[in-house]
């Protein structure tokens, strides 16, 4: 008998080479005659190139070529997601070159590339180019930049506009505030993140001049996309000769889905030099500037509401801040993945949101780990608790008079938020709310925070209790709501999988998805094991080159667990229909009759006829009996296209102490209560939410990218650039409510962004509510120690 | 993260070490390299030669001298001063964990922090309050500095170029003395935006006899707080006594100011974090 391993804490088949140090990323790789590039990098946030001058570092040691801007003929990246897809909404686009020709506009925009035999040489190379600079005005506030005479960037962008997008109700929105009883306004500010993977971006590009194809092995969410960007908007290569290879990839929090210049850079410079494979790896400082950012975010909240606390309108206007050009889906990170999720998991009858997206003269923006909803939840979750303190109630009743009641699902919001421009809608497909927010304040022991804040008070410490509610949209998403026509993606979002039982009874699955950490070579193994009755350790999960796998999106937005596992099942499905006919054939009997329980085909009423998948597998294989009509082999492939995201919710609630005489705030308990649905492996999906949660927290007390007015990057490594480490946080205590989606078979809904997307504004909260006896309401993040004190200084009178 | 070309020589002993440091103006000692790398590796920092000490047996460790002096090998890790007598210091216990990681413990030097006299490097501060010796060697012969009058500015130190700081002497641990080190960290670098060390000496009365403050993270560079020490000497060591002599940490001094702590905040947390290192120093003598 099979051990049915789904939904067990089965360990993952990936961990002991990623332990023992035998995983294989990008720069373990080596090949014979590979080469090494090295990229020049602006220092001026904005400055138009006068001349480069490149012949001393052509003549340098080991050096085999030197690029510029003008040498490359490919077009600019691609622009794959506008803001507003289809509604036709002016979106005033400038996407980088692969290298820049006339203007650069962040610091660490690339100029001049070196090829050299070694990293060494090519590095060295660099300082013998001389670019002529001709300086121009900076500015990296989002909003300060659309305010008159302040610097412009792209002559077809006035006041540094990208766009103006809105979502939701208008009028509505304005006839509730209108009418209001109380309203509730604040400024907030949504840090800028720096993605920080463990394993930096990198990518190898090998031109081979007897076939004309080139192989790109990078380190990336999806080589799939890439290959097809490359091809069909980049370089103008065919797309059937090139081939992308993402190796193992060590973390990425949504920085490695996008096209970068880079990967087109050393196809171009595999082929200018004759088809040496061309590797380039980036500095953790370039990463720090030419790697995407997340966030950075200016918002003006305004909330309607009775005076017993039931929200009547959200009205919500954003600077979203893009960069100095767009990254590939930039636009659509602060309007489709936020604007539509801004009303939570609360009734509020009237929404509108406004956003701005803006140019500056900054590293572009593009989804990090949530992209979109972290700052939509933070909008929300703050909202709520100054709707609580204007209101003299607790957050927690505030936040649960609000609810959407459990009979409500599916949800569809008046204002229209989840409705794409074709007039395809989402809809939150489930929840239940109170149970969840009631777990977590009990497993806290929220009645007793008076008792806790007096115990604090007395060791000089305030204590502050937060909350957040969070709900998020996953599993991305229907083609017909996101594609081009709908919401602007411009493409699907359907996933693949192909399943073969081989002769020896032995399963090789191949996906679309990309794997970057998250484990999937065990759970798409769980659910293929428990779909086929074949053990877990007879099957193995293949992935991440196009070359062999079947075409598939990537993974990002928790859509591997809700789409990719559609496919997984679709495709087993297809294997027993088959085996059952096979079954039949073999056993005599009609493929109506014969029952599947396990690996086991039987015949109703004849338990001792019956074969296994594993011999029938072997006699399809063989092909010796095969029916007429009947193909040899046990091989499916299937293609899934979700009816709907999910929607997972839950609380999560932080407890802090600041320090009142040096500001110093302290985590001291985390508690979450997540309803992710059904678990495929509840290990890994508490992986997941650790993980999440200290990176959102990350984002409340300690991490934020600082632009000088220059244009310079103050936090441009880790020195400067603090991230959370293990011995910061406690212990989190995590449980759950288990509400299964109903839109996948699974009834999972995904958990990669949750813990990320929950614990901001949770601990935000409990860091404002340890310092509202003060009368301080809000500060922006991140709350470091120096800006608490001058807060409590300020609010006591005192000198600061 | 590659550092420009570089020369390299590992000295076979400390004569040659100083030979080429007389010899050589472009030369530049590493040790542990867990400092120098870092910036060579950001090219904020290219010598034309590296002098590799790190295999010098005869500077490594630590030794009881005859006189209940502590000798502290300019080579001794991190890790080893904490597996040695010096663990008795209070005021190391207490610095010497906070400093980087297990790796920049198990590699870093003592005596490669001190010549590299960052601003904010936590183990001056510690030194300047044990009122430490430092000991320097050239061809020219040895010469000892205290420990209070060694670090001149940013990363400018009383040492010569043809000098090689050799070995950090404590003095003998004393009866009736307490130490503490207390830092607000810059949580990026885990370098300290303010660090205090005090010790404290009192009479059969409870009376402050002695007292060495060392101040770290505020100034261009560890400094004495000769006006703490001062103020705290003659008194009972109450709550109140020492607030007054923490509230003269500053001084008067220009004060540190950068993206993580602005000068204002710095000066407030001097006093904070001097008053909290005297009572903890207090409190360990109790």
């Amino acid at each position: 008998m099979v051990t049915d391993v789904l939904g067990a804490p089965v360990k993952r088949v990936e961990d002991p080479k990623f332990i023992t140090g035998k995983g294989r990323y990008l720069d373990d790789i080596s090949m014979p005659g590979m080469v090494h590039l090295s990229i020049l990098r602006s220092p001026y946030a904005h400055a138009n190139i006068k001349a480069i001058d490149t012949s001393a570092a052509r003549l340098a040691p080991g050096v085999l070529a030197v690029f510029v801007g003008a040498d490359i003929p490919y077009n600019p990246l691609p622009m794959a997601w506008p803001a507003g897809g289809a509604s036709g909404i002016q979106n005033n686009v400038n996407m980088p070159r692969v290298l820049a020709t006339d203007s650069v506009k962040w610091t660490g925009e690339g100029v001049a590339a070196v090829v050299a035999e070694t990293p060494e040489q090519a590095v060295d190379a660099l300082d013998l180019i001389t670019v002529e600079w001709e300086p121009l005005p900076t500015v990296v506030d989002a909003e300060k930049a659309t305010q008159p005479g302040a610097p412009q960037l792209h002559e077809n962008a006035p006041d540094n506009v990208v766009f103006e997008w809105a979502v939701g109700d208008k009028d509505g929105t304005d006839a509730a505030f209108a009418g209001a009883e109380v309203v509730v306004k604040q400024r907030l500010v949504n840090n800028r993140l720096i993605p920080n993977p463990m394993e930096v971006r990198g990518d190898i590009g090998w031109y081979n001049p007897g076939t004309d194809e080139y192989t790109i092995w990078m380190s990336s969410q999806t080589p799939h996309i890439q290959r097809l960007l490359l091809a069909a908007f980049v370089t103008g290569i065919p797309e059937h000769k090139i081939r992308c290879i993402s190796p193992d990839v060590g973390g990425a929090f949504g920085s490695k889905i996008f096209c970068y210049a880079d990967m087109a850079l050393v196809m171009f410079a595999s082929k200018a030099i004759g088809g040496r494979p061309v590797k380039w790896v980036e500095t953790r400082r370039e990463s720090y500037q030419s790697t995407i950012h997340g966030r950075d975010h200016i918002t003006y909240v305004e909330v309607a509401a009775t005076k017993a606390g039931d929200v009547r309108g959200l009205r919500v206007k954003t600077y979203a801040n893009l960069g100095g050009r767009l990254s590939t889906i930039g636009p659509g990170i602060p309007t489709t993945l936020y604007g539509r999720i801004l009303a939570g998991p609360y009734r509020i009858p009237n929404v509108h949101c406004e956003v701005t997206g803006v140019y500056t003269n900054t590293t572009f923006v593009d989804a990090y780990r949530g992209a979109g909803r972290p700052e939509a939840t933070y909008v929300v979750e703050r909202s709520m608790d100054l709707l609580a303190d204007e209101l003299g109630l607790d957050p927690a009743e505030v936040r649960r008079r609000n609810f959407l009641p459990p009979d409500s699902f599916p949800y569809d919001n008046p204002s229209g938020l989840l409705t794409a421009v074709n007039g395809s809608k989402l809809y939150i497909d489930s929840g239940n709310y109170e149970p969840a927010m009631d777990k977590a304040l009990a497993m806290v022991g929220y009645a007793d925070t008076a008792a806790k804040k007096a115990e604090a008070k007395a060791r000089g410490k305030l204590l502050g209790v937060g909350l957040s509610t969070y709900i998020e949209v996953c599993g991305v998403a229907p083609s017909k709501w996101i594609g081009a026509v709908g919401e602007g993606w411009g493409a699907a979002m359907w996933e693949s999988s192909n399943i073969r039982v081989h002769l020896t009874g032995k399963v090789v699955v191949t996906m679309g998805t990309q794997p970057q950490g998250q484990g999937h070579e065990t759970t798409y193994a769980q659910i293929i094991s428990h779909e086929l009755g074949i053990p877990m350790e007879d099957i193995v999960i293949q992935h991440s080159d196009t070359q062999g796998t079947p075409f598939g999106y990537g993974s990002y937005g928790s859509r591997t667990s809700n789409v990719g596992t559609g496919a997984a099942l679709k495709a087993a499905a297809k294997i027993r229909e088959k085996a059952r006919r096979y079954a039949a054939h073999m056993l005599e009997a009609n493929p109506e009759d014969i029952e599947i329980d396990g690996p086991s085909y039987r015949v109703k009423g004849s338990p001792d006829k019956v074969k296994t998948i594993q011999e029938i597998a072997f006699a399809l294989d063989l092909a010796f009996d095969t029916p007429e009509g009947m193909e040899p082999y046990l091989d499916e492939t299937a293609y899934h296209d979700t009816p709907n995201c999910t929607f997972p919710f839950g609380t999560h609630v932080a407890l802090v102490e600041i320090d009142e005489e040096t500001g110093v705030v302290d985590l001291v308990r985390y508690v979450a209560v997540d309803d992710v649905g059904k678990k495929i492996n509840p290990m890994i999906v508490d992986g997941q939410l650790h993980g999440g949660i200290a990176q959102g927290i990350g984002q409340a007390l300690w991490e934020g990218a600082i632009y000088g007015d220059d244009g310079q990057l103050l936090t441009g490594s880790m020195l400067d650039y603090a991230l959370p480490r293990a011995s910061w946080l406690p212990a989190f205590e995590l449980d759950e409510t288990v509400t299964p989606s109903p839109v996948n078979a699974l009834g999972v809904k995904g958990v990669g962004e949750a813990g990320c997307i929950a614990s901001t504004a949770a601990v935000a909260n409990a860091v404002i509510d340890a310092l509202s006896h003060l009368g301080i309401r809000h500060l922006d993040m991140p709350y470091t120690a120096q800006k608490v004190w001058g807060a409590i200084q300020a609010a006591k009178g005192g000198q600061a | 993260m590659i550092p420009a070309a570089f020369g390299y020589t590992r000295a076979g002993s400390v004569e040659e070490a100083l030979r080429i440091l007389a010899s050589d103006a472009g030369a530049k000692v590493i040790a542990g390299g867990q400092s120098l790398l870092p910036l060579m590796k950001l090219r904020l920092a290219a010598p034309e030669t590296l002098v590799d000490i790190g295999r010098l047996a005869e500077l490594k460790g630590v030794r009881a001298l005859d006189d209940g002096r502590l000798s502290v090998g300019a080579l001794t890790t991190y890790a080893d001063l904490m597996d040695s007598e010096a663990r008795n210091y209070g005021v190391l216990l207490d610095a010497v964990p906070t400093i980087g990681d297990v790796q920049v413990r198990n590699r870093g030097t003592v005596g490669g922090a001190l010549a590299h006299a960052d601003p904010a490097s936590d183990l001056p501060a510690v030194l300047i309050a044990l009122d430490a010796e430092i000991v320097l060697r050239s061809t020219g012969g040895e010469r000892t500095v205290p420990a209070a009058g060694f670090w001149e500015g940013a990363f400018v130190t009383a040492m010569r170029h043809d000098e090689l700081l050799t070995e950090i002497v404590l003095p003998a641990p004393r009866d009736a003395a307490g130490s503490a080190y207390a830092s607000l960290q810059q949580l990026a670098s885990g370098y300290a935006m303010v660090g205090v060390a005090a010790v404290v000496m009192v009479g059969p009365d409870g009376t402050i006899t002695g007292a060495g403050i060392g101040v770290t993270g505020v100034s261009d560079h560890a400094y004495k707080a000769t006006d703490v020490e001062a103020s705290l000497v003659g008194t009972d060591g109450s709550a109140a006594a020492g607030a007054a002599a923490a509230a003269k940490v500053v001084g008067g001094r220009s004060v540190n100011a950068d993206i993580h702590a602005g000068s204002e905040y710095r000066a407030a947390m001097a006093v904070v974090y001097a008053r909290r290192a005297i009572e903890a120093a207090l409190a360990r003598l109790a």
